[in-house]
């Protein structure tokens, strides 16, 4: 599978991110925490560009030990990219959907090289997955070499 | 060892509300490259009036209401509400912040041959790949619930005048449907007079969020001349936090789920049981924006109540369902979490034939094509039928496809960089 150089780790906000997009193939690179994670941007719903939205924390309810609410409080560890054309949440760290743990991007390899730089791999599937709105979650795998 | 190379990618930059709608969309014209050949007809997208309100204050044809609305314009911070009865600081359907595109299409228009409106629409019609797109208001979906009935009218007068002198004669690919303002019959009367002949016109639209029981005497002159057209009459369904049953729903997500199926709940019922369906056999009823779940529920509920309350119901001469079954519905908000459901549904009303894809666009639950193409239980036909084909023969549209190539309408996007 063919790999990216996106260059220096260092250049990297934290929390921050970059989406890339080679060959028809998008992918969003994060990093939290000092971690980096990657997933093809393409929502699981309907294919929107759910690596290219808003970085907000989760929301929780802060529910006492009487079971009553004390309203919303956003969440000090989880923190989600919500994709821009539905609002689907996603965890950054997991890739999994806020409220559907079935629904989730797809994970793509990411790595920091020796020299510093953030290297991701391009999964071909992204490219179908797009085309095919999301459908399939994770993108169907490749057909095998003729 | 991947060596650092000179950049061989394209940086993506985040979706905001300056996002140029190509770009918003670029995965829905990668998704359009794989129905080219499909003829393309969007039954419900939306103009935000208010964006360009002042052009519509100055077409209401009252001259006081027109100086009221002017004048209400000049307050700071209320400039582009006037007259209107929507409760802004409540219009939280971008949840929040969340959805760019819901909460402004503030891209840049350098295009100053034609309306602003008409580059931001040809641009969606371009990314989603669309022949034709037919177009609602926003904010004025909501005017049915207005507590003055002439500013309703003044309001829908000056709409119709903007989108029928204004905008639609810009492109042919746009269509509209009149607004009728129902609280007033008699002024709706007047707008199909004055609209019926007019060829970018292809229907009638009533906003559904209003108390008014569509079998009311008052209306019945009204449905003769929409009948007499022989151009479809639409109930374009809504929300207000101000009818007395949604009081008690505390999050947008509760009203938005229930509003939108009540009132077409409400609306259905009426018009079935009074027996309008007999009464005018040729008018041709679309039902726009509640989805489609709400469909089999009405349909098995009310031949149910039919069977044992039929006295109530008189001149009905079939069941509740079978009327129901002759009318048309819009695709959008398609709800499709359980496809096995999704498909009965479909079979209920039989899709093939009554379904017209829309997308709603650019609202924050827009479906794309897609949708539609990637069902698995729908054939070919089904799916031409249900993204233009019903479409075309309802509105009396020519099958000829108006849209570029998606490649082409990728390669001219502005916001890779």
């Amino acid at each position: 599978m063919q790999e990216l150089n996106i260059g220096p780790a260092a250049d990297f906000t934290d929390p921050g991110r970059r989406i890339v997009e080679c060959d028809g193939i998008e992918v969003g690179v994060f990093k939290l925490d000092g971690a980096f994670y990657a997933y093809g941007n393409i929502c699981p719903h309907m294919g929107g560009p759910a690596c290219q939205g808003r970085i907000i924390a989760k929301v929780d309810e802060d529910i006492a030990p009487d079971r009553t609410s004390r309203g919303f409080v956003f969440s000090k560890t989880q923190l989600n990219v919500i994709c821009p054309w539905h609002g689907y949440e996603f965890d950054i760290r997991t890739g999994r959907h806020s409220g559907n743990s079935k629904m989730r991007l797809l994970p793509v390899r990411v790595r920091v090289s020796e020299q510093g730089d953030v290297i991701v791999a391009l999964p071909p599937e992204i490219r179908r997955g797009i085309a095919d709105a999301g459908m399939g979650v994770p993108p169907r795998p490749s057909p095998p070499a003729a | 060892m991947l060596e650092r190379t000179p950049q061989q990618f394209r940086e993506l930059k985040e979706i905001t509300i300056k996002s140029d709608t190509r770009d918003i969309l670029s995965h829905a014209t990668r998704q359009a490259e794989s129905f080219e050949d499909y003829f393309l007809v969007d039954i419900d997208a939306h103009v935000t009036e208010t964006q360009f309100w002042n052009e519509i204050l100055a077409c209401i044809d009252n001259e006081v209401i027109r100086a009221m609305g002017m004048g209400q314009q000049l307050r700071p911070g209320q400039g582009s509400t006037a007259l209107l009865n929507t409760v802004t600081g409540m219009s939280y359907q971008h949840v929040y912040g969340r959805i760019p595109h819901q909460a402004a299409l503030d891209e840049p228009v350098e295009d100053t041959g034609v309306h602003h409106f008409t580059t931001l629409a040809r641009r969606a019609m371009d990314a989603l790949g669309l022949d034709y797109q037919i177009v609602f208001p926003t904010p004025m979906l909501t005017l049915g619930m207005h507590p003055q009935e002439d500013i309703e009218a003044a309001l829908a007068g000056g709409y119709n005048r903007w989108l029928t002198e204004r905008i639609l004669p810009e492109d042919d690919r746009l269509k509209g449907l009149v607004y009728l303002p129902f609280n007033t019959p008699e002024a709706c009367v007047e707008l199909v007079e004055k609209y019926a002949g007019d060829r970018n016109v292809i229907g009638f639209t009533v906003t559904s969020t209003r108390n008014k029981p569509v079998h009311h005497n008052a209306y019945m002159r009204l449905y003769s001349m929409i009948e007499e057209t022989g151009k479809p009459f639409a109930f374009h369904s809504g929300f207000h936090w101000g009818d007395p049953s949604f009081l008690q729903l505390n999050r947008f997500i509760s009203m938005h789920s229930i509003a939108f199926v009540h009132w077409s709940l409400i609306h259905m019922t009426n018009w079935i049981i009074n027996g309008l369906p007999e009464r005018f056999p040729k008018l041709k009823l679309i039902w726009v924006e509640s989805g489609l779940a709400w469909i089999p529920f009405l349909m098995q509920r009310l031949d149910h109540e039919y069977q044992m309350r039929t006295c109530e119901a008189p001149q009905l001469k079939r069941l509740p369902s079978e009327y129901m079954r002759d009318m048309f519905y819009t695709s959008q908000p398609l709800e499709k979490t359980n496809l096995k459901l999704l498909q009965s549904t479909m079979e209920a009303f039989n899709a093939q034939t009554q379904l017209l894809f829309a997308s709603d666009w650019p609202h924050w639950d827009f479906d794309t094509p897609a949708s539609v193409t990637s069902l698995p239980f729908l054939d070919a036909a089904a799916k031409r039928n249900i993204l233009g084909l019903n479409a075309a023969r309802l509105f009396n549209l020519e099958v000829k496809r108006r849209r570029p190539r998606a490649k082409d309408v990728l390669a001219s996007r502005p916001g890779i960089s």
